[in-house]
């Protein structure tokens, strides 16, 4: 079973009569429970493929599956309905909504499949215990870090049982410590079997995936598997900033409280 | 229970900014505010124009003297005018559809009670005078036909008059002084206050009841006459009239347009002096239910107008948030929300401003009447000089809420909201996901 499968996918945009060529068909499956980083230069169209994936945008040719779904036919409420089912979006700049606390905000995707039951709230308050906010429930987002915001985020992603979790860039915005903590949160739920797609530009964030899809131009470049022994050895680079748990809690910035 | 996280959400959106808020919820609060004030004091002055018509009787017919322009009058000596008696009679005879006609003389003089004097209108009139004019009865009795027919010295007293030349005994028996003709009546009764009534477009101005000495018009008749001459330092003028006024009771209210019509024909021949005016109270009370009509739908509209304007303070101001909001409306995109989910969203809150904005505006509208009685027990308190300069229309206005015109506001609120948050509200929704996720 295959979480996505892409077959001569195309992009084109025009802008001012100028016809882009973001994407000239790129090819490629996605077994379920695996972990693909997607790397490229700017221009490459991995931003295209990207938003592709994620059900934001529609191909100008080729077959995108998602599960079972043929993706590219769909229209704009039925995509809407994918998106809010089947998939995990977790952004470079975390973007959770300001107004709504840590549960809320994990709850959004259940919101707009009308599930608003206490079960619900139930699985969005142990979610955000699976990825260590127990004890920040009511926050709001600027009361948190940039990597419990991302933790929030990853929650998030995971509330509607996704196809993939799909990661923008996800450690872009974060310092190497942070980094390292949330790309062990992300091996440690492909371990539990989720499939995380990536989009990053740091070869050191993509060696801790289990595969890598490199595009130019467009095209794919290349797609190869990491081996287990590199994957392991930027584990353990990674792991050696991270700092005792103790020492993890003190740094825990204080919530600044929210003026009226 | 979607609708209801819907709605919560909206208030929370909304008292992210809670200044901005208010200041929208305003627009719409004044604008219900003032259409149901205006629509209330608009109420209340012509109910209290239809009263004075009303109390005019809607069954009556008014023919009244009035001075010729002075072209008609004879540069030498005192030119006679108006409504001879020959004409009432010549109408009580010749008219079917009549139940009472009343003739009426009405002289300015100064009555007299010992030391006391009071500047006042002298009425010779008939019995059926009280109850055509809803003079009521307190003390004694009204004229009556014998002391008309006898021409007795008798006269009635208007309340106002009574307690100003009586002021500690019973006026009733006592005599007052004319000091004018040398000339006294015995009191038989007096009346209870009355309210003034309407004035007839501009042939009779209001009339005041209040300073009404009545006498039986046969009285009049014989003991001061038909020339009355008025000195005024050392010049004398005089006018020479016999009725200045007959009333007319129709049996029924709906011959009230055929006699009127009747009475005009009859007395054509006054047609070249210009000295009579004939006024009818049904026709007023018909064009001041016109005029009603006409000065809500304006004053409606000038309310609608500042409804209008706080429309367009929510369109602002959603549009405001919806391009401040771009981002949250990419990541709810993002996270599964539909166009319509948008769309909800957005109207909602352009919804809840202007709801309550309306039950706001609803509550100061109905605190409407109490918050100008006040205003006025203020100001006649503070400044009581500007109050009395002030017409009688600013000063006695009670506003009269009109029912209908809650739910219409609230109604109209609701629809402003929504028609003026769909645009910015339909905008967000259309927004390209991709886009609204990279804006910053």
């Amino acid at each position: 079973m295959h979480a996505c499968s892409i077959r001569d996918l195309k992009k084109e945009y025009v802008l001012k009569s100028e016809t882009v060529r973001a994407l000239r068909g790129v090819s490629f499956d996605v077994p379920e429970g695996d972990y693909v980083a997607i790397m490229g230069p700017s221009g490459s169209g991995k931003s295209t493929l990207l938003n592709l994936l994620g059900c934001l945008d529609q191909p100008s040719g080729g077959e995108l599956l998602l599960g079972k779904d043929n993706v590219a036919t769909m229209t704009d409420d039925q995509l809407a309905e994918i998106r809010s089912r089947r998939i995990g979006f977790v952004f470079q700049s975390y973007n959770l909504i300001q107004q709504l606390t840590v549960v809320e905000n994990i709850q959004v995707p259940l919101y707009y499949q009308g599930k608003l039951g206490a079960k619900e709230r139930k699985r969005c308050v142990d979610l955000a215990a699976r990825v260590g906010l127990q004890d920040r429930l009511s926050h709001r987002p600027t009361q948190l870090s940039g990597g419990q915001q991302q933790r929030v985020a990853i929650a998030r992603s995971l509330v509607n049982d996704p196809y993939f979790i799909l990661a923008d860039e996800a450690t872009g915005n974060l310092d190497s410590k942070t980094t390292a903590e949330i790309l062990s949160l992300f091996n440690e739920l492909n371990a539990e079997g989720r499939t995380i797609i990536m989009v990053t530009h740091e070869d050191e964030v993509a060696e801790r995936a289990k595969r890598i899809i490199r595009l130019r131009d467009g095209l794919l470049q290349s797609d190869r598997l990491n081996s287990p022994e590199s994957r392991q050895a930027a584990a353990e680079r990674a792991l050696a900033l991270i700092p005792d748990p103790q020492d993890d809690e003190e740094q825990t910035p204080t919530p600044i409280p929210v003026e009226a | 229970m979607l609708w209801l996280r819907t709605l919560s959400l909206g208030v929370k959106s909304l008292l992210l900014h809670p200044l901005r808020s208010l200041l929208t919820v305003l627009g719409i609060f004044i604008g219900v505010a003032s259409v149901i004030w205006l629509l209330a004091i608009s109420e209340g002055i012509s109910n209290e124009a239809q009263r004075q018509i009303e109390s005019l009787g809607a069954d009556t017919i008014m023919i009244r003297s009035v001075e010729p322009p002075s072209d008609k009058l004879n540069a030498q000596g005192v030119t006679p005018y108006g409504l001879k008696r020959s004409e009432y009679d010549m109408l009580v005879k010749t008219i079917p559809t009549l139940k009472t006609a009343v003739p009426i003389r009405e002289i300015k003089r100064k009555f007299t009670h010992k030391n006391r004097t009071v500047e006042g209108r002298l009425v010779g009139c008939t019995p059926e005078y009280a109850e055509l004019t809803r003079l009521f009865i307190d003390r004694g009795h009204f004229i009556s036909d014998a002391e008309n027919f006898r021409r007795d010295s008798v006269c009635v007293l208007s309340a106002e008059v009574a307690a100003s030349l009586f002021p500690y005994e019973d006026p009733i028996g006592k005599r007052v002084d004319l000091p004018d003709h040398k000339d006294y009546y015995r009191v038989i009764g007096v009346l209870k206050p009355r309210n003034d009534s309407a004035a007839i477009g501009g042939s009779m101005a209001a009339q005041s009841f209040k300073s009404d000495l009545y006498i039986p018009i046969q009285t009049l008749q014989l003991r001061i006459g038909d020339t009355v001459v008025r000195r005024a330092g050392a010049s004398f003028s005089g006018e020479m009239i016999e009725l200045n006024q007959i009333t007319l009771a129709v049996k029924s209210i709906h011959d009230v347009k055929a006699t009127a019509a009747l009475v005009e024909d009859a007395l054509r021949s006054h047609d070249s002096m210009e000295d009579i005016s004939v006024a009818v109270p049904l026709e007023l009370l018909e064009q001041a239910r016109t005029t009603r009509l006409m000065f809500m739908v304006f004053m409606g509209l000038v309310a609608a107008i500042s409804l209008l304007v706080g429309g367009i303070g929510i369109m602002n101001i959603m549009l405001a948030t919806v391009t401040e909001r771009t981002r949250e409306i990419g990541i709810r995109r993002a996270l599964g929300a539909k166009q319509k989910d948008i769309v909800a969203q957005f109207l909602v809150e352009a919804a809840v401003l202007s709801v309550v904005g309306g039950i706001t505006g609803i509550l100061a509208g109905v605190f409407c009447k109490p918050a100008i009685v006040m205003t006025r027990e203020f100001v006649s308190q503070t400044y009581p000089e500007t109050m009395a300069a002030l017409p009688d229309v600013v000063r006695n206005v009670t506003p009269a809420i009109v029912p209908e015109s809650i739910p219409i506001a609230f109604g109209i609120s609701l629809v402003v909201g929504v028609v003026f948050g769909l645009f910015p509200a339909i905008r967000a929704a259309q927004m390209n996901p991709i886009e609204a996720l990279r804006h910053e």
